[in-house]
Formats: structure tokens, sequence, C-alpha cells
């Protein structure tokens, strides 16, 4: 604290005060409205007040944060208590054992305890944890920046719509339930997510990092622009509406209790996908991934194929996004383009990046908070993708691994505990 | 002597830079070589050359491993296909998997020898669990050997530089070659690590018998450790020999010390 | 005949605005590597601040020449002062970071310029008056060209010339081609990298707000959103020329125009924006370093 540069700290929140007061000003303080070809601007003097008190206190902050990131020894010490915290409640095996069965069973029963809209609401976060795993695969383990994630979100929904669309008749003329198709409709929808997926990995998977950013991003935009405008199949802006729930034991439930249902399916793929993303991150599999996106050239060189992996995790990302899709379009009965945005990819991308690239619990908490945050703070859901988008610059400045980060297997050896108890010993 | 890998009128070029120029290089079994040569004399990029990295502009290498019979052309071959064929190197930029830890680093260069599919790794079959188990064992092994095993599950990009460019040379030996290409192992370590990887190198050969080939400017290790020396000036292979040959021939000398 | 020529000369004004926007995607990848997502606001709030300054003037009774002149200022001030400002904020504390993070940071950056003019003006369109002058003498071939379209020419080839002065001939454009050539090389002879960056930023963000207030007056209507689609078309317009490369730029623009153009004119124009992801697509499989780019070897 001896060191703290106050002076230096005035000065430059004062000139950043100056600063955004200046850029800010069209943006925030005038208004413009044009009615018949003439332009109104109006003012808001209050945000006169407001930006530079703001710039003063927010620069002060960034500059302190800044410093600290770059400051040597006192970072150290912040480090050992994070040590500490980290190993006595994160990975702590009972800690870890108790946080994860209570979070397993409040989810089991929270449509119990819960109505019809909040079950909603934790479906559709739960589709997004799913999606969110999928990403992590390509993004997080494969080192893939993929901005199309959602378009095949779309290929799994579009899967289930247009196999109603043109085939329920048949299953209504046959006396059998629309139902069934559901359980059709969900591999249906990852293998067709699957071809999709190669479709695209042939272009895709010679491509340099940033390149191939772009090209998905293009690849998301042409999907919708297909389902928007190829009408008469896909149903155009309108979309596909009054899409079956599955089927359940022929009962013709009410909408509650669908809803409960779906929920007890998604809760099931999700439990699944963990399961799987888990594994595989500790197999040989994802240890190729993960030293793919280290390093493509040293990868190939210890004789990874790297064409192979990347095509095997694009594709398993892609699976994941088309059985959500599928779940997806069973949960709301009625799809259409609007959901399937690159909007929808770039907040997959949120939830991965900002819960924690790479790390399971992470992007489950980045999907909860990214889905469910906007849901239940109504004041907040309009200002939600730009907070979004301050965090994601934010967070790769000041924490690149996201909030929960990624924590590496430890693997025990013999000696090593020979070592460790005899290092105890001493102390 | 048997021949293991045959270099043969290779060249390389960028734009207009004749990095390697008509080079032509022989290794032999069991031995130590030396590739010596100013900065920029073209080193790195006969090693890319011959390990897929860069495709050469032409010319060919060619390997003969060690109890085979029938020589096989490897220039043009994608990295990962030749080091499957059992050729492996170490990075001048160190190029490790920095975020995951030493023993994973390890652990991938023994990719190709495991079997498990996605499958596999999703059921954990006993077959998996076994190899897993095999693999960790293996790459602690291999770990104890290079003196790094008190660092297993550290990040690798926390390591210590010197323990850095060991760790490349356990990610190389854990893909079980036969000819091992080291470029500028021992920059930036200290007499005493210097030393230790002198007992290394020796050790991998007369031991794990592997061949090596190595790129160094530390001279005295490399008329310490090796048995041929090859001398490469812009691109052009200007001399070889036993140390005390080189050492002797006056190109070599004027291509270290200038006109 | 006529309507290929109608259609190659609106695809070459089309193209001509793609190219001001490129220039400084292509400038900024040149010297960072970075794909700079947030380009695409830019050029939106440069023409947003054309349009609330021309605005203010014009309901303040000031002389059209005046409104043109002072809103296009403005905008070039406040586009660039932005740049500056996201550089500083965003990409520079991730110098040393992997490309990745930088590309993500982007996206953000993105995304919160565009929602901060949402939140702070309006989702909807608003209309864009044009503040561009009309000329007499072109009246009489009117069916190919107006006036607007005239003048973004004109407007496009000054800038042009002006920028490959500035990079041929002067001390910074100098220090720009060798930052970009090999940034490590040009730190050892003493080229403050730094600044360099900040001067490529600001030119870009400057010639960007030009084409915004060309491309806003030519479509007449103005939205937060427009700097996105914009954006990424002159982005693969950057790429289609061979990223990195100034001619390259220029060049993928007016093949992207055209495209468009005829694209839109002879195929359908329900796929308008698809073009531009098509090729983008192809250029990439096909030849991934652009039509005047040069194949880059990744030293290892
Ligand atoms: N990918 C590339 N593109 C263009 N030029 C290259 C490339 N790789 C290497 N070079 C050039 O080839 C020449 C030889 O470089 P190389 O790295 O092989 O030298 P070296 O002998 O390993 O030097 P050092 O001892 O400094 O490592 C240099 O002039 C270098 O700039
Ligand atoms: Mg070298």
């Amino acid at each position: 604290m001896e060191d703290f540069n106050w002076k230096e700290y005035l000065k430059d929140s004062f000139i950043s005060m100056l600063w955004f007061s200046l850029l800010l000003f069209p943006m925030l303080v005038m208004k413009i409205t044009v009615k018949g070809g003439m332009a109104d601007v109006t003012y808001r003097w209050g945000y006169l007040v407001v930006i530079p008190v703001s710039a003063f206190i927010l620069s002060a902050l960034w500059k302190y944060f800044r410093e600290r990131q770059q400051g040597g020894d006192k970072a150290d010490k912040r480090g050992e208590i994070a040590a500490l915290f980290r190993r006595t409640f994160i990975e702590n095996r009972t800690v870890k054992k108790v946080s994860i069965i209570s979070a397993i069973l409040i989810m089991a029963f929270y449509p119990v305890f819960s109505g019809m809209y909040n079950t909603n609401v934790m479906i559709s976060a739960l589709i997004y944890i799913m999606l969110g795993l999928g990403l992590n695969i390509v993004l997080g383990l494969g080192g893939m920046l993929h901005l199309g994630h959602a378009a095949f979100f779309a290929v799994g929904a579009y899967t289930y719509g247009l196999f109603f669309k043109y085939a329920g008749q048949f299953f209504v003329d046959a006396g059998i339930s629309t139902g069934w198709m559901f359980w059709i409709a969900l591999p249906a929808g990852g293998i067709m997510a699957a071809v999709f997926g190669v479709l695209l990995s042939l272009p895709v998977l010679r491509l340099r990092g940033d390149y191939l950013a772009i090209v998905t991003l293009a690849f998301g935009e042409i999907m919708r622009m297909v389902l928007q405008n190829w009408g008469n199949v896909t149903g155009g802006a309108t979309g596909i509406s009054l899409i079956p729930r599955p089927w359940l034991f022929g009962i013709n439930v009410t909408p509650r209790l669908a809803a409960v249902y779906i929920y007890y399916i998604v809760f099931a793929f999700v439990i699944i996908s963990i399961i799987t993303v888990s594994r595989l991150e500790n197999s040989r599999i994802g240890r190729a991934w993960e030293a793919m996106r280290e390093d493509e050239i040293a990868c190939q060189s210890m004789g990874i194929d790297l064409v192979r992996n990347k095509l095997t995790a694009f594709i398993l990302g892609s699976v994941w996004a088309g059985v959500a899709g599928v779940l997806f379009a069973s949960q709301t009965t009625y799809i259409n383009p609007d959901s399937f945005t690159i909007w929808e990819s770039i907040l997959i991308l949120c939830i991965v990046v900002l819960g924690g690239t790479g790390s399971i619990s992470g992007v489950i908490l980045g999907a909860l908070i990214i889905k469910l945050l906007p849901e239940y703070m109504r004041a907040f859901a309009q200002y939600r993708l730009l907070v979004f988008g301050l965090a994601l610059v934010l967070m790769m400045i000041f924490r690149p691994g996201g909030i929960i980060k990624k924590v590496r297997k430890i693997y025990r050896f013999p000696l090593d505990e020979e070592n460790d108890a005899a290092a105890e010993g001493q102390n | 002597m048997e021949k293991i890998m045959e270099i043969d009128n290779l060249s390389m070029v960028f734009g207009g830079l004749k990095a390697i120029d008509n080079v032509n290089m022989s290794i032999n079994s069991g031995a130590i070589t030396a590739l010596i040569g100013p900065n920029g004399a073209g080193k790195t990029t006969l090693f890319n050359c011959i390990t897929g990295v860069y495709k050469p502009t032409s010319g060919s290498v060619s390997i003969k491993k060690p109890g085979q019979k029938e020589s096989e052309k490897i220039s043009g071959l994608k990295p990962h296909i030749i080091n499957r064929k059992g050729l492996a190197r170490t990075f001048q930029n160190i190029r490790l998997f920095s975020n995951m830890s030493v023993l994973e680093n390890v652990m991938v260069g023994r990719h190709h020898k495991l079997k498990a599919n996605i499958m596999g790794a999703l059921l954990r079959d006993r077959k998996t669990r076994e190899e897993e188990e095999k693999v960790v064992n293996d790459s602690y092994e291999i770990l104890k050997k290079i003196n790094l095993h008190k660092f297993v599950n550290e990040m690798a990009r926390n390591l210590p530089y010197g323990a850095q460019r060991r760790l490349e040379i356990a990610r190389a030996l854990s893909t079980d070659p036969f000819l091992l290409l080291l470029d500028e192992p021992a920059a930036g370590m200290n007499p005493l690590e210097t030393r230790e990887l002198e007992d290394t190198i020796n050790r991998l050969r007369s031991e794990e018998k592997i061949t090596i080939l190595l790129i160094e400017h530390d001279m005295s290790l490399v008329m310490n450790i090796s048995e041929h020396i090859y001398v490469v000036d812009y691109g052009k292979m200007i001399a070889e020999g036993s140390p005390d040959e080189v050492k002797r021939n006056p190109d070599v000398i004027k291509a270290y010390l200038g006109e | 005949m006529d309507y290929f020529l109608k259609l190659l000369l609106s695809g070459t004004a089309k193209g001509s605005i793609y190219a001001l926007i490129a220039l400084g995607y292509t400038m900024v990848y040149g010297i960072i590597k970075l794909i700079n997502f947030a380009h695409g606001e830019i050029y939106m709030i440069g023409a947003f601040v054309a349009l609330l300054v021309g605005g203010t003037l014009q309901s303040a009774g000031v002389n059209p020449a005046v409104i043109l002149v002072v809103s296009t200022l403005a905008a070039v001030f406040f586009a660039a002062a932005y740049g500056l400002t996201m550089e500083k904020i965003a990409y520079k504390p991730l110098r040393t970071a992997p490309r990745l993070s930088v590309l993500i940071s982007a996206i953000g950056m993105s995304m919160f310029l565009q929602n901060l003019v949402l939140l702070s003006q309006t989702e909807k369109y608003l209309s864009f008056p044009s503040f561009l002058p009309e000329f007499l003498f072109l009246k009489p071939i009117r069916g190919y060209i107006n006036s607007t379209q005239f003048i973004i020419l004109i407007i496009t080839s000054i800038v042009m010339v002006l920028l490959t002065l500035l990079i041929k001939f002067t001390l910074i454009g100098k220090a720009m081609r060798a930052t970009s050539q090999d940034r490590e090389m040009a730190q050892l002879v003493g080229i403050n990298i730094n600044s360099v960056i900040t001067v490529t930023f600001i030119i870009g963000s400057a010639t960007a707000a030009i084409g915004g207030i060309l491309i806003c007056s030519y479509m007449g209507q103005i939205n937060y959103y427009i700097g996105f689609i914009a954006g990424i078309k002159a982005f693969v317009a950057a790429v289609l020329g061979g990223i990195g490369s100034i001619p390259g730029a220029v060049l993928g623009s007016f093949v992207l125009g055209w495209t468009e153009s005829l694209g839109t004119g002879y195929i359908s124009s329900d796929y308008e924006d698809s073009f531009a992801f098509i090729i983008l697509i192809l250029i990439l499989t096909v030849k991934p370093s652009g039509i005047l780019g040069r194949k880059e070897n990744q030293k290892v």
C-alpha cells in the first residue's frame, strides 16, 4: 500500500472522465428520432453527471486491477490464498461429493416443488447446458472457435419439425400416437446434425483458428437464411407449430405434466452429457483434443492425426446440439428461424467462455447464469447482451479461464505419496 | 555401420530464399550426430523437412528402421505419419502443451500406441481401464528416466526453463522413436543442467538404443558427445566429419568467424 | 445488356463502400492478426454520429453543404475515437494472449457497442436524410447511375489514393508495413509498435466512418444492426482479396459487390446476404490466401 500512487490515479481518472464524457456525449446524451424526413434531437442532460462520475470511478478500478494483475509478489500471495481455498473447498473430495449429490437432488425434485413456468424456464436452461457442453467439446477441448453452433441446434429442431410436418399425417392415419415421433426424431436429429457437421468440416478443418470462426459463422447464417426463405418447405419465418410432445404411455397429459415429463427427459440427457464429456476428457481422445488446442504442430509431431481428431470433436459437438434441438422443439412445440440466429451461437459461446472454458461445472454455471438471470431479473433482461459483451472482454483480460477454472486431474503414484508423507512428517 | 536415414539432394525454398540448398546427409544407426551452423543457417528448417512440418521443395528423405531391409521414402508425408514411423523431435522454441500437466504431456505422446475409441472411452470397459492404467505408469516411467517425475502433476507452463526442455525430450521419447531429433536441447540451460543433459543423451543411446541427431550451439557439448558432425551455412552443407576434423576445417572456421 | 450494365454499376457502388470498410479490417489484420469483429460497429457508430450531428444542424436550418462537412468531420472524429478507445481497452491488454482470446474479446466488444446504441438510441430503422447533393449533369444517365452512387465512387477513389500514398511514402506508412511483415523485427529496429497499432486503428475507423455515411445515404436508413452485416461482408471482401493486402481488399470488395448485385438481379433477391457467405466458404476452401494474398508458411 505504501507505493499507492494516488496522484497518478487522480490524473488518469480525470483524463478518462473528460475523454468518456466526450466519447459518449452523442450516444447517451443526444437521442435522435426521425419523423417525416425531419430529424428531432432531444437531450438527456442527466447523463452528463452519470458519465463523468462513472468514468472516474471505473478508470481508477481498471487501473488498480490491471496493476494488481501485473504486479508480481502481491499476486503470489493472493495466489496462495486462492490455492488454499481451492484445496479446502473445491478439490476436497467430500465437499465435492456432497455438493454434487445435493445439486443432483435439488435438480431431480425441482419440478415437484416449482410451478409450470419455473419448470419450463429450467428446461430451457438445461437445454442450454447441453448446448454448452457440446460446444465445450469443440471449443474448450478442441480449441476451435465455433460460431455456428446454433445452426446444428436448428438442424435438430427442424429435423423433428419437418418430420412431423410431412410424416405426422401418416402416423395419425395409421392410428399411431404422434408422440412416438419424438423418439424417432431424437436419434434422427443427432444423425442429421452429424451429417451437416461432416459437410461443414470439409472446408473448415484445414483452416486456421480465426478463419474457422468466421466460416462457421457464415454457415450458421446461411442455414438461417435457408430456413427463413425456403418457405414452402420449412414454413419460412412463421416456422412450424403444433409439434407433438413426447409420448407418455398414451396418456393425454395436461401441459403442466407434459412439462414435468420433458423436464425429466432433458435432465437425463444433461446427466448423460456430463458423464460423456467427463469420460472423454480423461481418455486418450480427450487428451489428443487438448493437445490440439494447445499446439497443433507439436500435436501432429507427436503422432496425432489432426484432421481425424478435429473431425470427431466437431461431429460430437454437432450431435449434441442436434439432440438438444429435438428436445427444444418438443418443449416449445413451435420453432422458427429466430431461435437459431448468430446471437444464439454467441450466447452459447458466452456460456462456455464465461462459465469456464473446458470446465464442466463452469459450463453448467454459465448456462444457469445466462439463461436464468435475464429470466428472473426482468429489469436486467434488456441489458443482458450489453453486459455479456462487456463480460467477455473483461473475462479475457482478467480471468481467461472463466468463473470456474478447469481443474486438472491429479495422478497419484506410490512414490509420490511416500514423498508427501515424508514432507508432512518434517513439518 | 548401418545407415538409418538418408537425405538426398534436399532443398527448401521460401519465396526467393533458399533456406536449404541441395543437402545430402546420412545418419548411422546408434550414433550421436550433430548438426551445427551459424544462426539462420537452415538447421531447424532441415528438421522441419525431415519431420514433415514443411514439405521440401525438392529432394528426398528416406529411412530404414534398424533390422529392416528395405528403406522407405518419408519426405512429403504428414508429420503424424512420420512420427509413427519412429522419428520424434523436440522444438527449439519450446512447444509444450502448456496448459496440460507434465504427465499428460507425455501421455499425449503415447496416443497412437493406444486403442480405445470413443465407445471405449465412454463405457470405460475393463480393456480401456487397463490400457489407461498402463499409459499412466509407462508415462511415469519415462518421466523418471528424464528425472522429471517430481513434477508429474505440475502444469507444463509452470516448469523452470531447463525442465521444460527436458519435458520436450520426455514427450518425444514417449512416442517410442528409433531416431530422436533434438533442436538445441541445451539452449538456456546452466552448465550443471547441460552436464545432466549430456548424461541423459548418452544414456538414451546406450540403454534405449536410440539414434540421435542434434542441433546445438553449445560447442563443448557437441564436441563431447557427437561422433559425427555436419556443418551447414546459408543452407549449404559445408563440412562434415569427426569433431576433430570439423574443428580444423578452414571453411567451418570461416563460417563461424566471418571473412 | 442494359440491365446487366445497371447491375454492374450498382455493384461497383456497393463494392466501393465495402472497400472503405474492408480497408480497416485488412489493415488491422495485417498488423495484429486480429479479425476485429467490432470494426462494423465503428462504422455504424460513425454513421449514427453523422445522423445526430446532421439532424441537429438540419433542425437549426443550417446550409446543407455545411451540414455535410460538419457531420462528416464529426463522424470521422468519433469513429476514430471509438476505434482508439476500443483498442486500448479490449485489445491492448491482450497483446501476448492467445489469438482466440483476442478474438473473443472482439466479439464481446461488438456485442457491447451494438447494444449500447440499441439501448441509448432506438431499435427501429431510422430514415437517414440524404446530406449529399444532387448533380444535374447526371440527369441524362440517371437510369444507370445516380448522384449518390457517383459520389460514392469519387470519394472512395480519393480515399484509396490518399491511403496508398500514406502507406507508400510516409514514415508511419513504412512503419506499418514493417510491423505487418515482422512485428518482432520491427520492434528491434526501433519502431514503436503500440503507436503503429494506434494509428492503424485511427485510420481504419475513420475510413469506416466515411463508408458508414455513404452507405446510409445510399440506403436511406440506419439502425444499430447495420454494422454487423456490413462488417462481416467487408471482412469477406478482405479475405477474398487476400487479408493483409490493401489492393486485395479493394479488389475483393468489387468482386463481392458485383457478385451480390448480379446474384440478386439474376437469381433471387431473397438470398442477397448469403452470396457473401457462400463466396467466403468457397474461397477459403479453394484458396485461403485470397486472390492477391501470399501463402503464409508458418514459421516453426
Ligand atoms: N516458414 C518460413 N518462411 C520463410 N522463411 C523461413 C521460414 N522458416 C525459416 N525461414 C528462413 O530460413 C532461414 C533458416 O532458418 P532456420 O530457422 O532453419 O535457421 P537455424 O539454422 O535453425 O537458425 P538458429 O540457429 O537461429 O535456430 C532463415 O533465414 C529463416 O528466416
Ligand atoms: Mg533453429
